[in-house]
């Protein structure tokens, strides 16, 4: 329930034998500030959109970003051209960053839909104000993701291989393969993600047609709005349609980095095969995806200021969902050790001290200081909702996670089962320029989301006053 | 060409002769744009050469590129010319799709190796050894393997040159007669300087030229020599013999510096012999042989040997005398000698070349005293046609050019520019030299400080014939006509005899007519690759006192050892990819040539070991500083156990500055360390580290694991091994519990849910590697290479663990890092029945065939490598960029058309040489029966010197392969993990003296301690 500053506390019905104040800190920090009517919060984010000049900041921003688009097309350019070699990968690795990023970026694309349809099914009406902004994280973040796997065969122009569609050949893919599991798993995951997000937006595409003043920008949006008039039975159908579009994105949450995990998991390779895997993954991609949100928040907040919309209490309940997930990757990493300890499997054993010991021990103590201890930061309130605390956590937590992957990856596969055939890895230039082309892409493609849509959904937002409450209360879900 | 316009035919026939017309061009242009057929062309043609002085239309033009082009096409008939046997006389043997196999013999160092060639369409693709030939036996090694590359390779010389620009053959007999003309009264300042020659033919030929010009001096020289032995064989028995051995009746073996099994003439043969005394089989092996390695640095013999003692080679000799004299106060040396006494007929001592010829008189007296020769040691007359002394007869040569009595220097063979000793300068005096022309297989270092350059011809393109390292003569066939325009050396030498008109055939031919071959012999002769009982016989001798020795003072310092490449030999292979990119068999280095040293002494002149180790991970060191009699070089040091201290080896032959796209420029020329009065090195260097940058040098080493923790070898069970007497104990010594293997060694289903798939009424096929034979030697992983189409990736990829070889040759060492035992073991795919990579694809590339076989579809391959991430025994390959040359013609020609040639984006691997079993069993489906044992050979089975690599049908029992899964030493590596290989191993088992090594006598465990 949506709990505001006029509603009195359970507590305070008892009787008062003296005048108590209530500390600031008890008081439930609102999940919009005070002061708002619809008017206003429509007004606020549809101008955002609307507006015609755009802020010099966006362009720079936006600009930056298509220069790392730039970087990821001459990047693909060479590798088609030349092929995988370009990168650092050899023969015991024969993964590197491009799976390592893969991972990343399809665990930060988890938190939009977490916080779209879980908490959505879970009720958690503070996800309103973040859940539009995160979904879209969430599928520039797929987008990013899916560069990777397509880019990353030796021969790319068979990726259609991997479909199961008839052919003369008469092959099927094999559907033995974790890859081909990653194949539905994720594409489903797109699918169902720009749904849930486009959905959700179609109520406010009719608002920006409504209010837009240019005949080209009001046909735009009409075109995309699907003719939404707001009428009871289009509000019917729209909920429905949600809720069970929510209800389908959820176990998908659970779903995708299972069977991410399941790459690794699947292969017998000490340091990938590990039954605990898929709840681990789970787990760190949801933390992933909320230090992702976080770090994108804090400063769009500020810029677009929103502080009234995004507030301290949605802050710190992302701090608080950080802390608890890290929690819970933190203690995957102790179990590491005690599996491979009790095991008492010689490559399982080697496999962690070369972890803690060997030529990659210091990316592994980075990830223990990015990923268990930066985190614990968030036990302290006053952690949590400083914005600035916020930041470097989760910028710690973005840079740990990919250490995890790191780490996870070619340092398992560095030294495996015959020492006559251990290397080691590092990325070369085109790897880094890859990444740094799907980080621009991922940019590229948020700035253009926030110029051209809500980043804030208008309607859920307006229900959020005390205003719907009343009659919200009632017929909601 | 004459000056008129008359038509001279005759000699435009002459000159014509030299256009055979190239196969392969790169362009219309680039084959059209011949002067010299222009020249020709105009000559014969004349009014159309006017028509062309005129101007050019259009029209003519084109009529005259056509039928330019038209001409060269006719001319590029690649068939022999001359009989050669199956192809002449059975024609309908030349079935396309189905190879046919010649027998002729590899020269090297003038030796003769026998091989077996295969010939696709008249297109020599593959060579095997010749099971006749005493040399080879059917085994293989690296150099013979790679010579089919040598033969294809497009950077071979193809023209003959004068000062560099395109000559004729026809210019070049002129001038060359104009030479012999001027020096027709006597011969007198006429020289030809050759290679070790053992050819019957080529020394009548020799022989004949000097009686026409009795002036004329015949010299020598190659840069591996074997000046050593032969001086040392003078010393003992008062004139020049050849010595071979016996390995099967020797009980034990000293090797004095000697990698008998490893190089040199023979070592083939030898490393059968000594080996088939060393494989041990349940209920039938009753002793084995035993090794004594005393050597400086670190050989392929040192690293099989029993008991290694580490000294400094100068050492040698002392311990040698030792030895003659029956006594020593070095408990090894005197356990030595009891053993030896104990074998008394039944023993060799083998020195290496590198070793002074008193070191040579020594060990012949000790084989003397002991009765071994005319048992183990044979000593015949030479094989070679002129043995002298190398060096002397080169110094000789250039002293004479330096006193001016030398007008013409006839260089046939060698690049003695390059590899001859430092100090006598030879670069310097050649230049003194009026007329010199150079005969060799490529435009080299030599070639381009010659007046005249002729393309030398490889020996599968032209006639000839060598003696084996027993004395045994072969006739050398050609399996293709030159590729390159190439002229043999018998034309060579007949053109200045002036009997140009005899071809190769002809003048071989003619040399054995009279000595009984007549065509039914002659047939045989080729057919068999040998002459059946032409092997020298033994003479009886015995081995005079050796002279008192006059090396009495200590050495100190370092001393360097200067040995010729293990891959590229004295540099003559460095335009072979192949070769370059084999890893090197101690040190597994590729592409490269380092400063060898053993942990202690880098330490000790400030190789920090913990930065050591660093690089290494990183296939990286530092450079070394190294001075040597007022030479001083940088060279990248690289540490290897078991070294000496205070030895330091570096390998000659890299460092060419002429040899071809691949060889150029690669490595560090260490011949300015070689010098005349000490050829093979010796005390004296000083090595510091370099201050000077760049301070870091990559090394394409393809496994490194020096810092690795020898106890992870261990406890993973990966080299089992065990002494004789550990095993008549324990036969069942390398199954280990804790492995769960069942008695067969080949684990177990027991643990799966899911029922095994049935094989029984199938081929199943199946692979041991006895490690106890393996010598290390690399025959196999390049046979494979030939076999299979394998590409190279060049220096840059290996440094970045990108190589492609199927099979590689793990190596392993136990013990102490100072003197460690070295264990070989070969990796091909372990071909498991459950195999890991097989369900991680997601497009099906890579599948189980019913008889066992885990297949790799090539064309459905995309390249995920998911597949090599789950292969526990990482022999999958990847193709990261396009690395086969699909662009080079001649290499095209080369390939095996059996097997596809991989694109990028392709994982690969080995195949157990799926097309080898398929030809056998379409054979065999067309005949209605079962496939043979023994019918399929794998390519690294087929060159293994030593027999280590047995392959067959596990389902037929009787079958040879059967028969070793069922020994008790057969183990599975990595069989905890279930994937049930079927290429298994036979533990190692070493024959150490108990008096020497008692603790060391009775282990048998599963791996290594530290």
């Amino acid at each position: 329930m949506a709990t505001t500053k006029d509603q009195q506390p359970a507590h305070e019905i008892r009787p008062v034998t003296q005048e108590v104040r209530i500390p600031e800190r008890f008081l439930p920090t609102p999940t919009i500030e005070p002061g708002h009517s619809f008017s206003t919060i429509t007004d606020h984010i549809s101008t955002i959109v609307l507006r015609k000049r755009t802020p010099l900041g966006w362009l720079i921003g936006f600009m930056m970003a298509l220069g790392g688009v730039g970087v990821l097309t001459v990047s693909l350019g060479v590798l088609v051209g030349k092929g995988v070699g370009i990168w650092g990968i050899n023969h015991p690795v024969g993964w590197g960053m491009d799976i390592i990023n893969f991972v990343w970026w399809i665990g930060i694309g988890h938190a939009g839909t977490l916080i779209s349809a879980i908490l959505l099914l879970l009720r958690q009406e503070w996800r309103t104000s973040i859940n539009r902004f995160a979904e879209a994280m969430t599928l520039f973040a797929v987008a990013s993701a899916g560069l990777y796997p397509a880019f990353h065969t030796g021969r790319p122009w068979y990726d259609y291989w991997l479909f199961p569609y008839p052919n003369t050949m008469g092959l099927w893919p094999q559907f033995r393969s974790p890859l081909m599991w990653d194949v539905f798993a994720v594409s489903t995951y797109a699918t169902v993600s720009a749904l849930f997000w486009y959905v959700g937006l179609i109520p406010d595409l009719a608002t920006l047609r409504d209010r837009a003043t240019n005949l080209w920008v009001k046909r735009a949006y009409g075109a995309f709005a699907l003719g939404w008039r707001g009428s009871a039975k289009h509000w019917h159908r729209y909920e429905h349609a949600y809720l069970l579009l929510a209800g389908l994105s959820t176990p998908l949450v659970l779903s995708v980095h299972t069977i991410v995990s399941f790459d690794f998991a699947v292969a017998q390779l000490p340091g990938w095969h590990a039954t605990f895997f898929p709840p681990y993954f789970v787990a760190g991609a949801v933390f992933a995806g909320f230090a992702m949100v976080l770090t994108l928040a804090i400063p769009a907040r500020k810029f677009f200021r929103l502080e009234d919309f995004i507030t301290m209490r949605h802050l710190e309940n992302m701090g608080k969902v950080l802390l608890a997930t890290g929690l819970i990757v933190g203690y995957a990493y102790a179990m590491e050790w005690f599996y491979g300890l009790y095991s008492g499997n010689v490559f399982e054993t080697f496999m962690l001290k070369n972890r803690a010991t060997g030529p990659y021990a210091h990316m592994y103590a980075m990830l223990w200081i990015c990923n268990g201890l930066a985190p614990q930061l968030m036990w302290f309130k006053r952690f949590r909702t400083s914005p600035f605390w916020l930041f470097v956590v989760a910028m710690f937590v973005n840079v740990g996670m990919w250490l995890e992957r790191f780490v996870i990856i070619p340092a398992s596969l560095h030294r495996d089962f015959l020492p006559s055939s251990w290397g080691m890895y590092h990325g070369t230039f085109w790897d880094w320029s890859f990444y740094i082309g799907s980080i621009g892409l991922f940019f590229a493609l948020l700035f253009l989301f926030v110029r051209f849509l809500p980043m804030i959904s208008i309607f859920e937002m307006r229900t959020l006053l005390p205003e719907a409450q009343a009659h919200a209360e009632g017929e909601e879900h | 060409m004459s000056d008129n316009n008359t038509l001279n035919f005759t000699e435009f026939r002459a000159r014509i002769g030299d256009l055979r017309g190239k196969e392969f061009w790169r362009s219309l242009e680039d084959l059209s744009r011949s002067e010299v057929f222009d020249d020709f062309f105009a000559q014969e043609f004349p009014q159309q050469a006017q028509a062309l002085g005129k101007g050019v239309d259009r029209r003519n033009f084109m009529k005259l590129m056509g039928a330019s082009v038209a001409m060269a096409g006719l001319a590029a008939c690649k068939q022999p010319v001359d009989a050669i046997v199956p192809y002449v006389n059975q024609p309908e043997s030349l079935i396309p799709g189905k190879p046919l196999f010649f027998a002729s013999a590899m020269p090297l160092g003038g030796v003769a190796h026998g091989v077996l060639v295969e010939s696709h369409m008249n297109r020599p693709t593959k060579i095997e050894g010749n099971p006749e030939h005493p040399s080879t036996i059917g085994a293989s090694d690296a150099f013979m393997q790679a010579s089919v590359l040598n033969l294809y390779d497009p950077d071979r010389s193809q023209v003959v040159r004068r000062f560099g620009d395109t000559a004729t053959w026809g210019e070049f007999v002129a001038a060359l007669s104009a030479v012999a003309n001027g020096a027709r009264a006597n011969g007198a300042g006429l020289r030809i300087l050759t290679q070790t020659i053992t050819s019957p033919t080529l020394g009548a030929q020799l022989t004949a030229l000097a009686a026409q010009f009795p002036g004329m001096k015949w010299h020598q020289w190659e840069a591996v020599n074997y000046d050593n032995v032969r001086e040392g064989g003078r010393l003992a028995f008062g004139r020049y013999v050849n010595t071979h051995y016996d390995f099967t009746k020797a009980n034990v073996v000293v090797s004095l510096a000697a990698d008998f099994l490893g190089e040199g003439a023979g070592h083939l043969r030898y490393a059968r012999d000594y080996m088939s005394r060393r494989k041990v089989r349940a209920g039938v092996t009753k002793s084995i042989n035993r090794l004594y390695a005393i050597e400086g640095g670190m050989s392929q013999t040192g690293g099989v040997a029993d008991h290694r003692l580490p000294v400094k080679p100068s050492q040698i000799e002392a311990i040698a005398r030792e030895i003659l004299a029956g006594s020593s106060a070095n408990p090894f040396v005197a356990a030595l000698i009891r053993d030896l006494q104990a074998n008394r007929g039944a023993s060799v001592v083998i020195a290496g070349e590198e070793q002074p010829p008193a070191v040579h008189a020594v060990v012949h007296a000790i084989n003397t005293q002991l009765g071994n020769i005319g048992a183990t040691v044979l000593v015949t007359d030479p094989i070679e046609v002129a043995p002298v002394n190398q060096l002397a007869s080169l110094r000789e040569l250039v002293r004479d050019i330096n006193a001016g009595a030398v007008q013409s220097l006839i260089i046939l063979g060698g690049n003695p520019v390059f590899d001859a000793p430092a100090d006598l300068q030879f670069a310097k005096a050649l230049d003194k030299v009026p007329f010199r022309a150079h005969h060799s297989l490529y435009y080299d270092e030599t070639s381009n400080r010659c007046h005249w350059h002729i393309p030398d011809t490889h020996f599968l393109e032209t006639w000839g014939d060598a003696r084996a390292h027993d004395g045994t003569i072969s006739i050398i066939q050609p399996l293709i006509a030159p590729l390159y325009n190439g002229r043999s050396i018998h034309e060579v030498v007949g053109a200045l005899a002036g009997g140009l008109e005899q071809s190769p055939y002809q003048t071989v031919r003619a040399y054995w007519v009279p000595r009984g071959g007549d065509d039914a012999a002659w047939r045989k002769w080729l057919h068999d690759g040998v002459i059946a009982n032409s092997a020298l016989p033994p003479i009886a001798v015995a081995a005079a006192a050796p002279p008192a020795t006059n090396n009495q003072q200590p050495a100190t310092g370092i001393e360097l050892e200067i040995r010729p490449d293990p891959t590229i030999y004295d540099g003559r292979f460095a335009n072979n990819g192949w070769l370059q990119e084999l890893p090197k068999p101690q040190t597994k280095i590729t592409w490269d040539n380092v400063l060898i040293v053993s942990p202690k002494t880098s330490e000790k002149f400030g190789y920090d070991p913990h930065e050591r180790d660093k690089l290494v991970n990183e296939k990286q060191t530092r450079f070394a500083e190294v001075s040597y009699r007022g030479v001083t070089m940088r060279l990248p040091i690289w540490v290897v156990p078991g070294y000496a201290e205070d030895v330091a080896t570096v390998y000659f032959g890299y460092g060419r500055e002429k040899s071809g796209k691949i060889g150029t420029g690669v490595g560090f020329n260490t011949y300015p360390f070689r010098f005349s009065d000490a050829l093979h090195g010796g005390p004296g260097a000083r090595i510091t580290m370099s201050a000077d940058a760049p301070k870091i040098y990559p090394v394409a080493c393809t496994q490194e694991h020096q810092s690795i923790d020898p106890k992870v070898v261990g406890e993973r069970g990966l080299i089992r091994s065990a002494s004789f007497a550990a095993y008549q104990q324990n036969p069942n010594f390398a199954k280990d519990p804790h492995h769960g293997s069942d008695v067969t060694g080949h684990g177990s289903h027991d643990t799966n849910m899911y029922p095994a798939y049935d094989y029984s009424n199938k081929h199943a096929w199946a692979m041991v590697i006895d490690t106890s034979v393996c010598t290390g030697c690399n025959g196999c992983v390049i046979a494979c290479q030939a076999e299979n189409n394998i590409a190279i990736v060049g220096k840059e990829e290996v440094v970045r663990e990108r190589e492609l070889h199927w099979l590689r040759i793990d190596r392993y060492y136990r013990g102490d890092v100072d003197n460690p035992e070295v264990y070989h073991e070969p990796v091909p795919c372990m071909q498991c029945e459950t195999a890991p990579c097989e369900p991680v694809c997601p497009v099906e590339a890579t599948s189980h065939s019913e008889d066992g076989l885990n297949d790799m579809t090539y064309n459905r391959c995309v390249g995920t490598r998911y597949c090599s991430n789950n292969c526990p025994y990482k022999v999958r390959r990847f193709n990261f960029f396009h690395y086969s040359d699909y662009d080079t013609p001649a290499l095209k020609a080369m390939r095996n058309p059996d097997v596809t040639v991989r694109t990028r984006g392709v994982m690969e691997k080995c195949t157990y040489c799926v097309q080898r079993i398929n030809a056998a069993k379409i054979e065999a489906e067309k005949q209605g029966r079962r496939v043979r044992d023994g019918e399929v050979v794998t390519a690294c089975q087929q060159a293994c010197p030593t027999d280590a690599i047995v392959f067959g049908d596990m389902n037929d029992k009787s079958s040879k392969v059967a028969q070793l899964k069922a020994q008790p030493t057969n183990y599975a590596l990595l069989e905890e993990l279930q994937t049930l290989p079927r290429t298994t191993y036979l533990a190692n088992i070493r024959n150490p003296n108990p008096e020497l090594a008692p603790a060391q006598a009775q282990h048998a465990d599963t791996g290594h301690e530290g």
